[in-house]
């Protein structure tokens, strides 16, 4: 039990120290796109210090208050669920007690607590957010879903190990070759899940200031971000177990998840936001049609 | 909506962090995205290549919630005035103003307008002005490096003088707002 408790708590740091550093390279090279020198490698630990020391004297209510640890509390639980290194028997922390249907479940936990905080916010443009976050979750969660139920037909299983243990001994025999079309749809519905552009109606700064947490500040805003940060890197881990063989060492853990991180930034600097119906229509017709193909294939 | 209840007079509790909280503080400086008078126009070039004020940790931030610093940038007229108190006050502490331009300084050339402040620092307190009709993007970052300097010493502390001096602030902005309808705090 201690063990465990010890495995969860550094597993659950080191997921946010490598969500932060991330998200640190993302803003360096994001500048370097731009031409400029950008912010240092550590600026987002510095954003969340910086926050988490702010006074907080303001809260619209118990909703409001609990959000970002719904958040938090979405983004380890997913950590948790899933095997970090396969075959490592500290770092395979909770992924025993719950399948692939527990871990989609709890990828969507978080979003819809920030739904019910910011909505209890007040605020009409959290309500404005929210209303697009979730027809935009129904839209991708769509396709996601389909790729996963591939995966699962395909391979006879619904748990991660199993998936990531049929993945081994070669490189063709991850479902990114596997079942190409399947995987394509799933890095398309990363876009939105991460909420970078063309996909970030629900964040749209220009248009709605900031979206859900427009009413969060401080020291509740440290915990969103801190809970952004550990889902980011769950969910990289995630989709490395699922698509590209799962990890068999660390660095072939931090490989893998620095070049999957580093695909939306290939689209994000380039791309303006699609309206919400644009978003909704694309994310409905393209890797929906994209997994139907997997999905045709693996029935007949 | 509003919560009437005045703000407590700030303490100094926080030593054991401060210096650390200070240096985080000063490289984190996130702005209001708010605009008065001519000088916002001078705000738009510091994201560019060719200023890049991220560099210096500062980014801009949809709403007042979120931010640290609030610009005013330029002429501030009364009904502006108003807003401002509004947005100053729903900042979270501890939080600074950079004030742009002469006309916040002493009214620059509107001194003699009907509908203009003339000196800021007695309606909000200020923690740097920047002078020039308008100052360039090189002056506001100038300004910028300025506020961080005060923030590491810990001098940026117009938020408390504003807490601690709260009577004088209102006296002198229901002087000169005439149809005053604000509660006793924005929160």
């Amino acid at each position: 039990m201690t063990r465990l408790l010890v495995s969860v708590i550094l597993t659950s740091l080191g997921a946010l120290v490598y969500g932060l550093l991330l998200g640190g390279v993302s803003r360096v090279i994001t500048a370097s796109i731009h031409g400029r020198i950008g912010p240092r490698l550590t600026q987002n630990f510095i954003d969340l210090w910086k926050l988490f020391r702010k006074e907080s004297s303001i809260h619209h209510g118990t909703m409001f208050w609990m959000a970002p640890m719904f958040r938090l509390t979405g983004g380890i639980g997913v950590l948790l669920l899933v095997p970090i290194i396969a075959g490592n028997s500290v770092l395979t922390n909770m992924s025993f007690s719950g399948d692939l249907l527990l871990v989609l479940y709890f990828m969507f936990f978080g979003c819809l607590g920030m739904a019910l905080g910011a909505g209890d916010s007040g605020h009409p443009y959290a309500v404005v957010a929210v209303s697009r976050g979730l027809l935009q979750m129904s839209a991708y969660e769509l396709s996601f879903s389909a790729a996963v139920l591939v995966l699962a037909l395909g391979l006879g299983t619904f748990s991660i190990e199993n998936i990531v243990s049929a993945q081994q001994g070669g490189i063709l025999n991850w479902n990114v070759f596997r079942f190409p079309f399947a995987t394509a749809a799933a890095l398309i519905t990363f876009l939105p899940m991460n909420m970078t552009y063309p996909f970030n109606i629900v964040l749209a700064p220009q248009e709605i200031p900031i979206g859900p947490p427009t009413e969060y500040s401080s020291r509740f805003l440290s915990f969103m971000f801190s809970g952004r940060a550990i889902f980011g890197v769950a969910k990289l881990i995630l989709f490395v177990n699922l698509f590209f063989g799962g990890a068999g060492s660390w660095s072939s853990l931090l490989i893998k998840t620095f070049l999957l991180y580093m695909y939306p930034l290939f689209v994000s600097p380039v791309f303006p936001r699609f309206r919400t119906e644009q978003s909704v229509r694309f994310l409905w017709f393209v890797p929906t049609s994209l997994v139907a193909v997997d999905l045709l294939r693996v029935i007949l | 909506m509003y919560c009437n209840k005045i703000p407590d007079k700030p303490v100094d509790n926080e030593k054991i962090w401060k210096k650390l909280d200070d240096l985080a503080r000063a490289n984190s400086l996130w702005i209001t995205a708010y605009g008065t008078g001519c000088g916002a126009i001078e705000l738009r070039p510091l994201h560019t290549s060719r200023f890049d004020m991220e560099r210096f940790g500062i980014a801009m931030r949809p709403t007042p919630r979120q931010s640290d610093v609030l610009i005013i940038s330029g002429y501030l007229s009364v009904k502006t005035l108003k807003r401002v108190i509004r947005v100053y006050e729903q900042i979270q502490d501890p939080k600074y103003i950079l004030a742009l331009g002469s006309c916040t300084i002493d009214g620059g050339m509107y001194f003699d307008s009907y509908n203009t402040i003339n000196i800021l620092d007695r309606y909000i307190p200020v923690d740097v002005y920047v002078n020039g009709c308008m100052p360039r993007p090189e002056a506001v970052i100038d300004g910028f490096i300025l506020l961080m300097k005060k923030i590491k010493e810990g001098k940026a502390v117009g938020w408390k003088r504003y807490k601690e001096n709260l009577e004088y602030y209102r006296k002198n902005q229901r002087e000169i707002i005439r149809n005053w309808d604000l509660p006793d705090y924005n929160w």
